[in-house]
């Protein structure tokens, strides 16, 4: 998200609003308890604050009867329908059997376009601005180089002994990425890229820190977070080591034209204010058998989708033949993204 | 029950009453928790988008002033212990103001923890029986049950205390006994719990160390008792309470002990991540120097550390440790300041900094975090008084039973 514009939508927050609207609705706040709090922080038409309280009493998704589950998902399509002007459906599909999702990067073949980014929020119906929210940040790496002025520099310089020289800016200095960068043309030729998402890690630290399991582990290894039981504390952001959460800062802005109707529960659909997000492998999409948004863009073949627990899946032939790698392995976390090259 | 409520009510009554600069320092309070509930409204109304956090720094003043009141809670336990284990007479007798504090401390930690909330209104979902308590897991779930305890057993302590004695009654030993003794680990517990909070993410390494406890408990028994100090300082110049030259003298002992071992702990700290400088030293570099020419925390932690050198080096020295005038205060509050910044500015922020991919974001609060917090501390504080001048009204005799009220 970029600072500059949150900072303009803050200081126009506070102007937009008037002294009188506020002595206004402050009356109503201090008899409202906690629970008025809900419905002042989501609207109060009348028959939308039925469906709102209704969906505030609702339980944690996994604890759902079948029964219950239908409702809320009868409630949602209901609201999202009369909110963005068109039939959505909510799909509440669970894991299929024998199914453990996988993806595999090709990081040789990246080229850094960004259409995978492009895509996901599209199809992933994240907030356009106020927040920007992507789920896929591509990281433009330095290529580095040695060079012979630096054969003698270093630190420290006294008594010829030096401990620097090249060691400061050898090939593919990690630390050196860069996720915004704006090149005009790719691939660049003194780069190569690194695309990041969440890695549905086999043994998820966010999962673990959540302190009201909202977020959980699906039997299909995917991740997933119930936006409906999110209290926002923001735990799972501070313990993922892959940077893969996304905060619904202020409500989400997402335009009724560009509105993806083909959710899921679990998945894509469209989140409220407060709460937590990140990348689900297109659930909506690969419960149903079809290719996550990512894959199917990708213009160089570099995304690999598949099912880890088939032998004859593309993943699994990845994993067999090429060089596999994936990131921090030393936190134990295992993720289910791995990275190769060919 | 009767007794009950003529309790309740000539508390409050007594507590209410106070000459103009009590009613000054009130309504004082009162203006910050004014323009709170204005800006409170803010927030809750559009979400933490008012806030100048990012997905980069998550957690910012709201988490920090929660870290670092926790400790303050716990400190309460330097005038307990002493009082109970050692039977130190003088402090006993004013046992309950550090209680009272203890509660006060704690109740700002709520409301900060409430501001932190992305969605305060769905707090029910962490109630066990009605939500889900993902116990023991969550380290969130341990920080919720040590602290909601500490918060009961120091309302116990403190309010069976004052209520057995605006009777004229003793306390039951056998009942009240056990109970201070669970309080005194309990307060160890509260701090311990907030520091594994933070230092179970090896997604942050600037706090993935194990010496983050004791370094929390080392700076909340500077921190906290400094604050207690000045405290009863202000109690004893404006009330008839007697607080004892000594009472005071045994805390500030603690401090300067305390205040140095932190600053021990942070020496330590520096020098193991500054010399092998591996990745893991980034966000001290960026807190200490600043890095890519970012450097918003730089000038705060050099704030902290000359803080705290000064406040040490001047309790070290007898003679300014034992002027309760002027230089004992002064030196308290030097502590006090000192340790807030280094818990917030330059603990809680450069965990986040880098990010886990190493991206340098700085962070500085906005104006609605910024008055939302002095509101929660003024509310502590309006707190704190009306219950310590209760407290005091009955210490003193002023308030207690009589069979006609
Ligand atoms: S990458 Fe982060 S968000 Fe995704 S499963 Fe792992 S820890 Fe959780
Ligand atoms: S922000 Fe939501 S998903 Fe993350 S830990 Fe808190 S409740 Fe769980």
């Amino acid at each position: 998200m970029k600072r500059e514009d949150k900072k303009t939508t803050i200081e126009k927050n506070i102007e937009g609003s008037t002294r009188r609207d506020f002595l206004k609705k402050t009356g109503s706040l201090s008899v409202a308890g906690l629970a008025g709090v809900a419905t002042l922080m989501t609207g109060t038409k009348d028959a939308q604050a039925r469906v709102t309280w209704a969906e505030w009493f609702q339980t944690n998704y996994r604890l759902m009867t079948e029964e219950e589950k239908r409702e809320a998902i009868e409630r949602l399509e209901k609201r999202y329908s009369e909110e963005y002007g068109k039939k959505v459906t909510v799909d509440g599909r669970p894991a299929q059997k024998n199914v453990l999702f996988g993806y595999a990067l090709n990081i040789q073949k990246c080229i850094g376009c960004r259409r995978c980014v492009k895509a996901c929020v599209k199809e992933n119906n994240q907030s356009r601005h106020d927040p920007e929210i992507e789920w896929i940040r591509v990281i433009r790496m330095e290529k580095g180089k040695f060079s012979a002025e630096d054969m003698d520099k270093g630190y420290p310089s006294d008594y010829g002994i030096q401990v620097g020289g090249n060691a400061y800016k050898n090939a593919g200095v990690v630390l050196e990425g860069q996720h915004y960068y704006q090149p005009e043309r790719v691939p660049e030729k003194d780069a190569f890229y690194f695309p990041i998402q969440c890695m549905q890690c086999e043994k998820p630290p966010c999962v673990k820190v959540c302190p009201v399991r909202t977020t959980y582990r699906e039997p299909d290894g995917i991740v997933v977070i119930d936006y409906n039981w999110c209290i926002g504390c923001r735990m799972c952001m501070g313990a993922c080591p892959y940077w893969a959460r996304r905060f619904n800062w202020g409500e989400p802005n997402l335009p009724k034209e560009e509105m993806n109707p083909d959710t899921h529960y679990l998945g894509n659909r469209p989140r409220m204010k407060g709460v937590v997000e990140k990348c689900t492998f297109c659930l909506q999409r690969t419960r149903k058998g079809r290719y996550t948004a990512c894959v199917e863009v990708c213009p160089v073949g570099a995304r690999k989708f598949g099912n880890l627990l088939d032998p004859e899946s593309e993943v699994r032939r990845i994993l067999e033949r090429k060089r596999v790698f994936r990131l921090r392995v030393d936190l134990n976390t295992f993720p289910k993204f791995f990275y190769f090259i060919d | 029950m009767k007794r009950f409520t003529s309790f309740v009510v000539s508390f409050l009554c007594y507590a209410l009453r106070g000459g103009a600069k009590y009613y000054a320092w009130l309504s004082f309070l009162g203006f910050f928790i004014l323009i709170m509930l204005f800006t409170t409204y803010q927030q809750l109304t559009k979400g933490l988008i008012v806030t100048n956090l990012t997905d980069q720094v998550t957690w910012g003043v709201y988490l920090s002033n929660f870290v670092f009141l926790v400790g303050v809670a716990a400190a309460a336990v330097t005038v307990v212990f002493p009082s109970y284990v050692y039977h130190h007479k003088k402090l006993k007798e004013i046992v309950v103001l550090g209680e009272l504090l203890a509660i006060a401390a704690v109740t700002m930690c709520i409301i900060f923890v409430l501001y932190h909330m992305g969605r305060p209104d769905r707090l029910w979902h962490i109630i066990p029986g009605i939500g889900i308590f993902n116990w023991p897991n969550s380290m969130l779930t341990w920080d919720v049950l040590v602290l909601n305890g500490y918060l009961l057993l120091n309302l116990f302590c403190a309010f069976y205390y004052l209520y057995k004695k605006y009777n004229g009654q003793e306390v039951n030993k056998a009942v009240y006994m056990p109970v201070v003794y669970v309080s005194i680990v309990w307060a160890l517990s509260i701090h311990t719990v907030t520091a594994f909070l933070l230092n179970t993410m090896p997604a942050r390494p600037m706090w993935f160390h194990s010496m983050m406890p004791i370094r929390f408990i080392s700076t909340a028994f500077a921190s906290g008792p400094a604050l207690i100090i000045i405290a009863f300082l202000i109690i004893r110049n404006n009330t008839e309470l007697k607080i004892s030259d000594e009472a005071i003298d045994l805390l500030s002992q603690i401090v300067v002990w305390c205040l140095g071992i932190a600053l021990f702990l942070a020496m330590s700290e520096i020098v193991t991540e500054l010399y092998p400088s591996t990745e893991h030293s980034y966000s001290l570099k960026y807190l200490m120097f600043g890095k890519h020419g970012l450097s918003k925390l730089v000038p705060w932690f050099w704030t902290s550390i000359i803080l705290m050198i000064t406040a040490f080096v001047m309790l070290l020295v007898p003679r300014i440790r034992k002027d309760q005038r002027f230089l004992l205060p002064l030196a308290c509050a030097i502590t006090f300041i000192g340790i807030w910044i280094e818990k917030g500015m330059g603990l809680v922020l450069p965990g986040f900094i880098p990010s886990p991919i190493g991206e340098f974001t700085e962070y500085s609060p906005s104006w609605v975090e910024i008055f939302n917090s002095l509101g929660a501390w003024a509310v502590g504080l309006f707190m704190f008084t009306i219950m310590v001048k209760g407290a005091v009204g009955i210490l003193l005799g002023e308030v207690k039973y009589s069979e006609g009220a």
